[in-house]
């Protein structure tokens, strides 16, 4: 099964990569963007079965870091059977 | 004089680790014992931890993860809960964030640039086992040398650090955008300090100055009346 997990700095918390790359694209003459935040997808390959708990504990433990990030785990559809 | 047994930790991308080894021995007169981060366990009887400087781990998912989550980074946290002290420098601040033993963490810096260069810090807590060698609001120049090191964390944690007195270290003048100018904290029980100025950068005077020499001095001292 695939899963992603999107990772986010939480509302707030300032994002300087964000205001830079906003600042690059206003340089680059497109208008009317009005925020940018940056974040992590990471890409999981796991075991059919994998629970959502075990899921959760892997963002809480490693992949996010709760006191800036805020984490979405998205499952995929389970692989086709061959 | 008792044997002062420090251990300096040594993860994949540490750079600093011999800088702190080298003004362990310095100071302590003593050689510090190496450890390497895939090792489980710590040496018997180990009276300091030392967490270096580098870019540990490549700085690979967050600055200081990988290295919070190896081997040898479950007895760091067992002996700390024991209450044997560690100092993290730098990444090693980022490490002690991310491993739990220090609240908040280390975002990138609010100007985007690595900063490397000389900055003047407030020593704002001198009861501390790392700081009892200098003077309470004392002014002393350390080198900082970082590109993650933004002290962040939420209005209610950063108010229960202040009053209880476990900011060590504040930028005299705003460096690189961290809540209330924070350079280093220590944890509740005053044995884990986390900072990103490099003390061990300071302590001879040919390579620009000496006021980290205390903060050695200080812990070594602390340890030896305690014994």
């Amino acid at each position: 099964m695939k899963v992603r997990i999107h990772v986010n700095l939480k509302p707030g918390v300032l994002d300087p990569q964000g205001r830079a790359v906003h600042h690059a694209l206003e340089g680059l003459g497109f208008s009317g963007v009005e925020d940018v935040r940056i974040g992590r997808l990471i890409e999981l390959e796991v075991a059919d079965g994998t629970s959502d708990a075990a899921l959760d504990e892997m963002c809480r433990k490693l992949l996010a870091n709760t006191v800036i990030e805020n984490y979405r785990i998205e499952k995929l559809a389970e692989k086709e059977p061959a | 004089m008792n044997a002062f047994r420090a251990a300096v930790v040594t993860f994949p991308g540490s750079n600093c680790d011999r800088d702190m080894v080298v003004a362990l021995e310095k100071v302590t007169g003593q050689a510090p014992v190496r450890v390497w981060h895939g090792d489980a366990d710590l040496p018997e009887k180990i009276d300091f931890i030392g967490l270096p400087g580098g870019f540990s781990y490549g700085d690979y998912l967050r600055s200081g993860a990988m290295a919070a989550r190896s081997p040898v980074m479950r007895a760091v946290v067992d002996a700390a809960d024991r209450g044997v002290p560690v100092l993290g420098i730098c990444n090693g601040f980022q490490v002690l964030t991310e491993a739990g033993l220090l609240p908040g963490a280390l975002m990138r810096n609010a100007t985007q640039h690595f900063i490397c260069r000389t900055v003047s810090l407030k020593v704002e807590n001198n009861r501390s086992l790392f700081t009892s060698g200098y003077e309470a609001g004392q002014v002393i120049r350390i080198p900082v040398a970082h590109h993650d090191g933004n002290y962040f964390a939420d209005e209610d944690t950063l108010d229960w650090l202040e009053g209880e007195g476990r900011v060590a270290f504040r930028y005299c003048e705003t460096t690189n955008g961290s809540r209330r100018d924070i350079a280093g904290i220590l944890n509740e029980r005053g044995n884990v300090l986390g900072m990103m100025p490099h003390p061990e950068r300071a302590v001879e005077p040919e390579l620009g100055g000496t006021d980290g020499r205390a903060l050695f001095e200080s812990a070594m001292k602390g340890l030896i009346e305690a014994a």
